[in-house]
């Protein structure tokens, strides 16, 4: 060590520099970071998608992509409208109560969580980590679910399940039930996605 | 300036050579001496030491193939499956190099698990070698990255879907959750923008980082002194040493470890090439066969999981649910009961745990458990950077510890290879039990570590290395 006495003036214009170099470091890793947000591109793709839905049966289930994600058209069976209500004890947000203006739209918080009673229109990506869960309609005991199982989707990736209207069943790892996009019905059988405000 | 050092001009044309450098760069011939022939190691080493050198080798591998790779490698979500399938099946010997950068990734967690169980087993990371074991875990964490990003490349559906699931942990995070998952994929959903920063990212920054890292573990792993399967200091102040201060106990790095690790080379070598030959895919756990399917973000493959060295983690974000938090609280209630009814501390200090436990415990209460299932998966790799003081046996090897600390550790490693098995396997109510006793006990393990490794009368550690001539 010297023997030289400290220099405070010279000591506070050192320290003085040195938080200017930091301000202009900092400032310098603004444009860096920002560059990993989203491009204009990728901001702009969200556009809505139109589905034709007359050639879609009881039972069956389209998806088409929307802003790159899977949303899923389903139309329900009598058997399989019937039995939402009875599940309601077993799940853990029956009546879509937790953030509805995140997973469910006004016009379909309802029993079906729908437009029409038996079209159901989710966005087919499980809240949980956002895996696509796989369509299990069929009813009864099959591996991964219960013996009493009345339909509905298995989430491969952390075993959530959801019942026929895209509702998670308790204590599964999703906190949430299925997303209900924006959606509309342009005409009987014309629906549009990602939209519900053009009528 | 060091003393520019004269040379007779008699001397062979090599040593004249030699000496111009030496002049000229004299920290390479220090760093030589330092580093090679004057580093002293343990003369007793078992078999377990093998795995340090063995993990650079294989960072070595690593980066030459992934240097070829890169040249056929197209970072772009239309071509890169296609790419990977090119280098397969059209660039000459692109399969082989292919497959030696595949084998590698799980031959480098399987050698860095070893050389990190070794470290268990005789404290390694005990005084003063904390900072070793930090870097080396800090190098675990950058391993992890750099496996994680490298799986996106071949862009086939576990790729996608595995980095999916990943970069929506992130999401979990309260408040800023959301974003950080946006600002990690640079769009709405895993895409081409995520594909080419995983690139980047794997290429360059975290390889830069992790050979950092790799220098640091090994300058202060030098400086301090390797730890052997005695835990006895070799070149402390009472240990043995000849009349020029060299330890009795060690043998120089050069040429003694370097040529008894080509043994060792030579060995892992016939597997390694074994594998990348006869079994690429090492039965799906390798290189897991829905990944040969290209990437479809419409349809989830009906088993995802990612690839083995991941899994124990894995395991132990799926056993965090609703019901499981109740067990979490349970455990910070009597943690925290425990701490003020024995502890020996001040009454301000209690009073700190019963508030911190309360927050805590409202925290675990109005978070959602998906968020908290991060946490756990998190905390158990960061876990480890604490285990130098975690440990609180008086002696540092397992050989000297209580015989029934070897249990202990048995049933450490039995309960990370459960939660490893239930990682690959799809999601069902026993798994989910079981592997919910596997976290706790996992957690438990660390956690009391610092009262049942006291537990016990140790054996009497010797003076000197137990080592016999052969």
């Amino acid at each position: 060590m010297s023997d030289t006495p400290i220099d405070s003036s010279k000591r506070t214009w050192l320290i003085a520099t040195g938080c200017a170099g930091a301000v202009g470091g900092v400032a310098t890793a603004v444009p860096f970071v920002s560059t990993f947000q989203p491009s204009e591109k990728a901001k702009a793709a969200g556009a809505a998608v139109e589905v034709d839905i007359s050639e879609l049966k009881p039972g069956e289930r389209v998806t088409v992509e929307w802003r790159g994600k899977p949303v899923w058209i389903i139309k329900r069976t009598p058997e399989q409208l019937a039995e939402l209500p009875k599940i309601d004890p077993q799940l853990a947000d029956p009546q879509s109560k937790r953030k509805p203006d995140e997973f469910t739209p006004p016009y379909a918080r309802n029993v079906h969580r729908s437009i029409k009673p038996e079209i159901l229109v989710a966005v087919g990506i499980c809240p949980h980590l956002g895996c696509s869960p796989t369509e299990k309609f069929a009813m009864g005991a099959q591996p991964s679910l219960p013996d009493d199982w009345k339909g509905g989707f298995l989430c491969p990736c952390h075993g959530s399940t959801f019942d026929m209207a895209g509702r998670v069943y308790k204590n599964k790892p999703s906190p949430d039930n299925l997303e209900v996009p924006p959606h509309v019905y342009l005409s009987d059988t014309r629906l549009l996605i990602g939209d519900d405000k053009k009528a | 300036m060091a003393e520019f050092k004269e040379i007779s001009p008699n001397a062979s044309a090599g040593a004249k050579l030699t000496n111009w450098f030496e002049n000229r760069f004299p920290t390479a011939f220090d760093a030589y001496r330092v580093h090679m022939s004057e580093y002293y190691a343990p003369k007793n080493f078992n078999f377990w030491y093998i795995f340090g050198s063995l993990a650079l080798l294989v960072l070595v591998i690593q980066i030459v193939t992934g240097i070829f790779l890169v040249m056929h490698y197209k970072p772009d979500a239309a071509k890169a499956f296609e790419s990977v399938e090119y280098i397969m099946r059209d660039v000459p010997w692109g399969w082989l190099i292919r497959y030696m950068h595949s084998t590698g990734a799980s031959a480098f967690f399987i050698v860095v698990y070893l050389h990190m169980f070794r470290g268990l087993l005789y404290g390694s990371y005990r005084k003063p070698r904390e900072l070793v074991w930090i870097f080396g875990c800090a190098i675990f964490l950058a391993l992890m990255a750099e496996a994680f990003m490298g799986y996106l490349l071949p862009w086939g559906q576990m790729s996608y879907w595995g980095a999916q699931v990943i970069v929506n942990l992130f999401a979990a995070i309260p408040f800023v959750g959301p974003d950080l998952a946006l600002l990690i994929r640079g769009d709405y959903v895993v895409g081409d923008a995520t594909l080419n920063r995983f690139f980047s990212f794997h290429v360059i920054a975290v390889p830069l980082v992790l050979l950092g890292l790799v220098v640091a573990h090994l300058l202060a792993l030098h400086d301090v002194g390797s730890n052997n399967p005695d835990g006895i200091e070799i070149k402390g102040p009472n240990a043995p040493k000849d009349a020029k201060g060299k330890p009795l106990d060690g043998i120089p790095f050069h040429p003694y470890y370097t040529v008894h690790d080509i043994l060792g080379v030579c060995l892992f070598l016939m597997a390694f090439t074994a594998v990348v030959f006869f079994a690429p895919e090492a039965g799906g756990y390798f290189l897991e066969y829905n990944n040969f399917i290209p990437a479809d973000p419409l349809v989830t493959p009906a088993h995802i999981a990612p690839v083995w060295y991941f899994t124990p983690f894995y395991s132990m974000l799926r056993a965090i649910t609703t019901e499981m938090m109740y067990a979490l609280i349970a455990c910070v209630v009597l943690a925290a009961a425990f701490g003020v009814l024995k502890g020996r501390m001040p009454a301000i200090f209690k009073g700190i745990i019963v508030v911190a436990a309360a927050v805590g415990v409202l925290l675990m209460l109005s978070i959602d458990a998906k968020f908290w299932g991060v946490v756990v998966m998190g905390g158990a790799v960061i876990i480890l950077f604490f285990l130098p003081w975690l440990d609180c046996s008086p002696v540092k090897s397992i050989r000297y510890r209580p015989s029934w600390h070897k249990y202990v550790y048995a049933v450490f490693v039995v309960n990370f290879v459960i939660l490893a098995y239930l990682g690959v396997q799809a999601p069902s109510p026993i798994g989910e039990r079981v592997s919910q006793v596997g976290t706790l006990f996992y957690f438990g393990f660390f956690l009391l570590m610092p009262w049942w490794s006291r537990l016990g009368e140790p054996k009497q550690v010797p003076d000197r290395v137990t080592f016999a001539a052969h």
